[in-house]
Parts: structure tokens; sequence; C-alpha cells
């Protein structure tokens, strides 16, 4: 058990700072990717045909590949490209930090995702609902604000929720290119002690902690979202 | 002033457009190849009822969602106090509002209420009824609520302020529905069959609050099915056959004394 401690020689301080990282990572991937869906889904419904036909390459093209090779193809086929295009330009090649490109690599992949989810969700909005912000005079932009984003919310959350869990796991993908996230950390410790069942044991204790403590917030918000919606079990 | 002087004010003030709440002149609505409105023209002047009649696919809803371009008309004139609304081709070659600031602008002044109330159902009464005047308008947000608290207690609502409206009775939802057109302080009041969507016996209490407005002198433009409560409350009526104003006129003669066969078979079908 001392191997699990906090401080020195124990290895419980590294784990969690593999935690740590774990969960910028998730937070991060999953703020852009959110950003990256809630613009996506407005243009794959309100865009243009060239909008469209481009959105739906990135979703399709994302969604298909499986995530270890986009993360290998962007993580270092992206540096790659960027250090590239900075010699071109006359600029220093620049170490991109892992969380940036970790961040970035998850968010692009969460996006396409993401698209999917709140296209869906804009799609069940009762129509009559955008239809009285229009004739109020609601420019676009407050419209989205004030109606269409808290009137998707019920029907998004679940979707996004599952994202948010997915996002969590799939940092340890990350470790592939050495980012020190939560399964590097265990792997670095299990590998010096040679106490593999312990640290492993005590990781997946610690993803499950994270969800576990995701299910609780998500379960608030979900049912401050529907705050206007009468209980299901009643209409049973 | 004689009551002939202010007869020929009132005459003048028809031919002056300025004076006109609504004006809609020779207005054509097509979706693809169905041709919904034909030509149709259509005023309201400050204080009058303008009640639109006619049979399902007359147009009558079409006619009205276009005066606030919730329909894009496909040709013709629409001015609201005078002011025409700005149109264009956009590159489908639909016609489009040309200048969206005018379009919510002017939308923001015309208080329209829905067949299906159309309420936000993530906010309760009290936040449906000052969500426009705080956001829109930029009023005050204790003014709009003292304002809002007037308006719900006005139809009735008063002690629902903080209730959603999934958990409001029809003629509830729509009665707030009208306090949220209300609280715009709208120039002209727009109802698309207010008490299409409702039960028999809420459609009474819709339609009191609704007689309320009419009789204290709100401009308003009601598409209704409701033909005893037209004939009280309108002060014009206008009977739409088949994308054209087929007969409109004060509701004693159209209803009084039809000319029209096909109003006289309308009545008497819906009589």
């Amino acid at each position: 058990m001392e191997l699990l401690s906090p401080v020195a020689p124990g290895w419980g301080g590294t784990l969690l700072v593999g935690l740590l990282h774990s969960i910028e990572i998730a937070i991060g991937a999953t703020c852009l990717g959110l950003m990256i869906g809630t613009a996506g889904a407005f243009g794959k419904l309100y865009g243009g045909p060239v909008t469209r036909d481009l959105l739906a390459i990135y979703t399709t093209v994302v969604r298909a590949v499986p995530e270890l090779v986009l993360i290998l193809l962007l993580y270092y086929a992206g540096t790659d490209l960027i250090n590239q295009v900075l010699t071109a330009m006359g600029y220093q090649r620049v170490d991109i930090s892992g969380l940036a490109a970790g961040i970035f690599v998850l968010g692009f992949v969460q996006g396409a995702y993401s698209t999917e989810v709140i296209r869906g969700a804009i799609l069940a909005i009762p129509q009559g609902q955008i239809e009285a912000a229009r004739a109020y005079g609601m420019s676009p932009g407050l419209m989205l604000r004030r109606v269409t984003v808290p009137a998707m919310l019920p029907f998004a959350l679940p979707g996004l929720a599952n994202l948010w869990l997915i996002a969590t796991k799939d940092t340890a993908l990350l470790a592939v290119v050495g980012f020190f996230e939560l399964t590097l950390a265990t792997r670095q410790a299990a590998g010096v002690t040679k106490a593999y069942l312990i640290f492993y044991l005590a990781a997946g204790a610690l993803y499950l902690a994270l969800s576990l403590f995701s299910n609780l917030v998500i379960g608030r918000v979900e049912a401050w979202s529907r705050r206007g919606m009468p209980s299901v079990k009643e209409a049973r | 002033m004689s009551a002939v002087d202010a007869a020929a004010v009132r005459s003048g003030e028809a031919q002056n457009s300025a004076a006109e709440a609504i004006h809609v002149e020779n207005l054509h609505k097509k979706f693809g190849q169905l041709h919904v409105l034909k030509g149709v023209s259509l005023s309201a002047r400050d204080g009058e009822v303008v009640a639109i009649i006619g049979g399902s696919g007359s147009g009558k809803s079409t006619l009205l969602r276009c005066i606030n371009c919730l329909e894009n008309p496909t040709s013709g004139i629409i001015r609201v106090n005078g002011e025409e609304i700005k149109l264009k081709a956009d590159s489908h070659g639909h016609t489009v509002p040309a200048d969206r600031r005018q379009i919510e602008r002017i939308r923001s002044r015309l208080g329209m209420v829905f067949q299906n109330f159309n309420l936000w159902s993530h906010m309760t009464l009290i936040e449906n009824v000052i969500e426009v005047p705080v956001h829109v308008l930029g009023v005050k947000r204790d003014e709009a609520i003292a304002q809002a608290e007037k308006l719900l207690a006005r139809v009735g609502l008063a002690e629902k302020r903080d209730v959603y409206p999934a958990f409001l009775s029809g003629g509830q939802q729509q009665r707030a529905a009208i306090a949220r057109a209300l609280a715009i302080n709208p120039r002209v009041m727009l109802f698309d069959e207010p008490t299409s969507a409702l039960d028999p016996e809420l459609v009474g209490e819709v339609l009191k609050v609704i007689g309320d407005l009419a009789r204290e002198g709100r401009t308003m433009v009601l598409v209704t099915h409701e033909m005893k409560f037209a004939r009280e409350v309108a002060t014009h009526v206008v009977y739409l056959y088949n994308g054209l104003v087929e007969e409109e006129g004060p509701p004693e003669q159209l209803f009084g004394a039809p000319k029209s066969e096909r109003l006289k078979q309308f009545l008497r079908n819906v009589g």
C-alpha cells in the first residue's frame, strides 16, 4: 500500500498528476468539441451547399477512422506540418506542447460527434419556439443564446454526456504519443515497481471515480435543463 | 369638430398611408408550384380590428404571416406604420427581407399570437413575458417585471407567474402568450387562429381577453374561425377565397348581407 502513497517513494502523487492531466485534456477537448459541434450543427442545418458538403466530409471521415490512427496522424503529421509552414515562412521550429496538441486532436474528433448530437437536438426543438423568437425580432445571435441553445439542451445532454465520458477515457490514447496522462503514469509506476496489479487497479479506480463524479454533475445539469418539462414518469 | 368633418378626416386618413398601421398591396406568395396568395391587398388603420376569414387553404394564415415576414412574400408591398419592408431576391431567387435590422425592428413592434401558443418551454410565464422587452427592446429588468406582473394579472394568471408553460392548460398558455405580445407594447396585434388548438370549453376565456383588447381600441389583425366573435369585435372583415379577397366590408354587411355566393356558402357551412 505504501506504493500508492502520494509522497515519495510512493507513486500515488505521480498517478494523481497523470489524472489531473487527463482531466485537463478531457475538459479542453470537450470545450473545443462543443464549439466545433455547435458551429458544425448550424452549418449542416442552415449553411450553403459548400459548407454542408465540407462538414459532411469532416464528420464522415473523422467518425470513420479509428481514433488512435487520427491521434497519430494529427499529432505527428500535424506538428510536422506546422513546423514546415513555420520554417518555410522563415520562423524557428517550435515544440508544440503535449497538452495543446492533445486538446486539439481529441477536440477535433469530439467535434465531429458533437456536430451530429447537437444537430439532432436542434431538430428536436418544437419549431414554433424558434418561430416565436423570429416573430419577436430576435437577432440570430440572441435567438441562439436565449432560445435555441437552452431549448435543445434537454435533447443534447444525454448524447453530450456520453461524449464527455468517452473523452475522459480517450485521453489514455495520448499515452502512445508520449503525453503524460493517467495511463502513461500508471505504466511508469508499474514498470518501475513491478506492482502491475496494484497500479492498474488504482488507475481503474481513478477512472471510475471520475465517471461517477461526472454522472453526479451531469444528472444535476440534466434535471435543470428539463425544468420546463413534465416528468416522463407521470406520462407513463 | 363636427361629425361630418371627423368623417372627412377619417376618409382622408384612409388615403394617407401614414395613418395606416398595416398596408399590404398586391401580395403574392408561392410555395414552389403552389400559388397560395394571388394578389391580396389589406389595410388596417390605427384602432381598427380586421378579421380575416376563409376556408382552409384559402391563404388567410399565410397572409397574416407575410405581414411580419415569417413567410417571405413572393412579391408585393408591405408597409407597417408607413414604413415599407425592404425586400430583395436572394441567390436562389427567393424574396427575403433586404435589411435584417429593419425587419427585426418592425417585428419587435408587432405582437404575434400563434395557434399553438409557442411559449418558450424553458422559461416560466414571467420570464416568457419579460424576454422580448429585456433582451430585444432594452427595457430595464425590474421595470419589465413590474409590467409583466400587471399583464399576467390582467389575463388572470398572476398566481402562475413562476410556472412553466407545459404545466398549464391550453387556454392558460394562450392567455400567457397574449400577455407576452402585450408586453412589447405592440403597434399592432397579429392573431393567427388563436383558439383553433383549444378544447371547446377553453375557447371562451381566450376570446374574452381578445375581445377586451379590441374594445379598448387596439389595432389588431385576426385570422379566425370564430364567426360570431369576428362579427362582435371586428370593424372590418375580409373573406379570402383561393388566394384572393372575395369580399370585404363591415361585419354587419359581410355576415348580414353577403353578396358573394361563395361567402354565403361558407357562412352556411361554418354557421
